[in-house]
C-alpha cells in the first residue's frame, strides 16, 4: 500500500496522542490508550478518507495494530482503479 | 380502538423541520401535560408517529426509510422535544436500535429488522443500564454464554425507556470476551418487563425493568462485530442517542422560551408587564441566546455525522453537555418567571423543568460529559 495512505493514517493517531512517539510498525493497542471512543473515530476515519466501507468481519483487532496493517485493510478493501 | 388505517389518511408525512412542527403542534404539544399526568404516551399518538414515518425516516430507502439526512433528523427530534420530552425519548430509543441495525446488521439482519423498525412495525428499546451499573458501561452483569450454536442470555436492564412497549430489545451483554449486542424480541421465553413508574421526568416515556431469564437466542441475535470492536457498536449507538437528547434538550429550551415570552407578555406586577422588568429581560435574553447556540452545535454534530467525520463524536457530547445543561437552567427559570403558575399543572412549564433534569443523567450524565470533554481538552489547540 502506498506511504501515502500510511502517513494519512500516521497523521490521524498522532494528532489524537501527540505525546505517544508512534511509528507505522508500533502496536497502537500495546500503548494503551485506545478506547471504543478512539476506535470509531479510526474506523470512520478510514472510511471517511479511503472511500470504504470496513465489513464486519475486517473490524479485527489485528487490522488495527499499526498503521502499516491498517493501510494493508485500505489496500485490501480499495477496488482496483483502472 | 383507532387503527393506523383509520388515522393514516389525516396525517401529514414529516419530512422536515416545517412539517414536524405542524404535527408537533397538532397530535403533540396540547396533550403534552395529560401524557405526563397519565404516566404514559398513548397507543393512538405512536400509530399517528407510524403514518406520518416518524420512526426511522433516516434509513435508506431500500430499508423503507426516506434517506434523510441527519441535520434534518436532529431538527425533527428537536421539534418533538419541543413538544414533548417522553414522546422523544420514544424516538430517541427507536433511533439508536434502528441506526444500530443498519449500521452493523448483517444483510439477513438487516432485511428481517429494518423495513419493520422504519414503518415503526416493531418499536424498539435499548437496554445497557442496570440496577448496579449506568455510567460504567464496563460494569454491567448481564451475560450470554455460548450454547447450542446460538447464545443463552440472562440479567437484568432497568430504566429502559419504551421497555413497556418495544416489541424488540437491543441488549448489552458481556461475552467471554468483550460486551456484545444481542437482538432479542420480546415474546422471546425468559423475557419479563417490569413497568416503572412515578419517575421524576419523561414520566410518560413508558420506562420499564426487563430481565432476562436462560433466555435461548439463535446465531443471528449477535449484532456486529464480535471482540474488540464490539465496544465501538455501543459508542456509535450512544453516539446517535446523545445526539438525539441534544437535540431534544433545545426543544426543551425553546418550549421554555416560547411559555416565558407569552407569559412575560400578559401577567403584569406593580402595573409593569413582566417582559418590561430588566431581571426577567436578563432571563428571556439567556435563553434567546442559549437555543441559538446550542441549536447550532447539535447541527455541526449533524453535519459532520452526515460527512462521515470522526469529529462528529466530540462534537455531539459538546453539543449534548451544553444543550442539557442549558435546558436545565432555563426550564428552571422558566418556573421562576412563572411564579406559583409555575408549579402549578396548568402551565407546561414544570413538566419542562423535570424532563430537562433527566436531559442532565441521561446518554451521558454532566460529570461524564464533563470527565470526556476535558479528555480531548488538548485536540482543541489551534
Ligand atoms: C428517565 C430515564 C430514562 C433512561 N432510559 C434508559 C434506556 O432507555 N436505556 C438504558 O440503558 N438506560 C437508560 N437510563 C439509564 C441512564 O443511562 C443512567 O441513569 C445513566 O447512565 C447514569 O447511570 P446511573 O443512573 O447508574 O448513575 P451512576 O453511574 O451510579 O452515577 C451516579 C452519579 O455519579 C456520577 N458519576 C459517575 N461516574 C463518575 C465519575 N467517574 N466521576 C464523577 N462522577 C461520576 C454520575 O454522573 C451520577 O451523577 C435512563 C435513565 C433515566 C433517568
Amino acid at each position: 500500500m502506498s506511504d501515502n495512505t500510511k502517513d494519512q493514517i500516521l497523521d490521524f493517531v498522532r494528532a489524537r496522542y501527540p505525546q505517544a512517539d508512534i511509528d507505522e510498525s508500533q502496536d497502537i493497542f500495546a500503548l494503551g490508550f485506545v478506547n471504543s471512543l478512539f476506535a470509531m473515530e479510526l474506523v470512520m476515519f478510514i472510511e471517511k478518507t479511503f472511500d470504504i466501507t470496513i465489513p464486519n468481519d475486517e473490524l479485527k483487532i489485528d487490522n488495527f495494530r499499526t498503521a502499516n496493517t491498517m493501510a494493508e485493510l485500505v489496500g485490501r478493501l480499495t477496488p482496483a482503479r483502472v | 380502538m383507532t387503527t393506523l388505517a383509520e388515522i393514516a389518511p389525516d396525517t401529514l408525512q414529516v419530512t422536515d423541520r416545517t412539517s414536524a412542527r405542524a404535527f408537533v403542534d397538532t397530535h403533540i404539544a396540547p396533550y403534552a401535560d395529560a401524557y405526563d399526568r397519565q404516566g404514559r404516551v398513548p397507543e393512538e399518538l405512536l400509530e399517528r408517529m407510524t403514518a406520518a414515518g416518524l420512526w426511522a425516516p433516516f434509513l435508506p430507502r431500500e430499508a423503507g426509510g426516506a434517506g434523510m439526512d441527519l441535520v434534518t433528523l436532529g431538527e425533527v427530534h428537536e421539534e418533538v422535544g419541543r413538544g414533548c420530552s417522553s414522546v422523544r425519548s420514544l424516538l430517541t430509543v427507536h433511533t439508536m436500535v434502528s441506526w444500530a441495525v443498519q449500521r452493523w446488521g448483517s444483510p439477513a439482519q438487516r432485511e428481517r429488522w429494518a423495513p419493520a423498525l422504519s414503518r415503526g412495525d416493531v418499536l424498539a428499546a435499548f437496554c445497557l443500564s442496570e440496577p448496579g451499573a449506568g455510567s460504567d458501561a464496563s460494569g454491567i452483569a448481564t451475560n450470554v454464554v455460548a450454547r447450542n450454536g446460538g447464545w443463552t442470555l440472562n440479567g437484568v436492564k432497568k430504566w429502559i425507556t419504551n421497555g413497556q412497549r418495544a416489541d424488540l430489545f437491543l441488549v448489552f451483554a458481556r461475552t467471554a470476551t468483550s460486551i456484545g449486542a444481542f437482538l432479542v424480541p420480546r415474546n422471546t421465553p425468559g423475557v419479563e418487563v417490569t413497568p416503572i413508574e412515578d419517575m421524576l421526568g419523561t414520566r410518560a416515556s413508558l420506562i420499564a425493568e426487563v430481565s432476562f431469564r436462560d433466555v435461548a437466542l439463535g446465531p443471528d441475535a449477535l449484532l456486529g462485530p464480535s471482540g474488540f470492536t464490539a465496544g465501538m457498536v455501543l459508542t456509535g449507538t450512544l453516539d446517535l442517542g446523545r445526539y438525539s437528547v441534544a437535540t431534544g434538550s433545545v426543544g426543551i429550551i425553546q418550549a421554555a422560551l416560547e411559555a416565558c415570552a407569552a407569559y412575560a407578555s400578559r401577567r403584569t406586577v406593580g402595573g409593569s408587564l413582566l417582559k418590561d422588568l430588566p431581571l426577567i429581560q436578563a432571563k428571556l435574553s439567556d435563553m434567546v441566546t442559549d437555543a441559538r447556540a446550542a441549536r447550532l452545535l447539535v447541527a455541526e454534530a449533524g453535519r459532520l455525522k452526515d460527512a462521515g467525520e470522526a469529529s462528529t463524536i466530540m462534537a455531539t457530547w459538546v453539543a449534548k453537555y451544553f444543550a442539557s445543561t442549558a435546558a436545565a437552567r432555563h426550564a428552571s427559570e422558566a418556573v421562576q418567571i412563572h411564579g406559583a403558575n409555575g408549579c402549578s399543572p396548568d402551565y407546561p412549564v414544570a413538566r419542562l423543568y423535570r424532563d430537562a433534569k433527566v436531559m442532565e443523567i441521561i446518554e451521558g450524565s454532566n460529570e461524564i460529559q464533563r470527565i470526556t470533554i476535558a479528555g480531548q481538552a488538548e485536540r482543541e489547540i489551534i
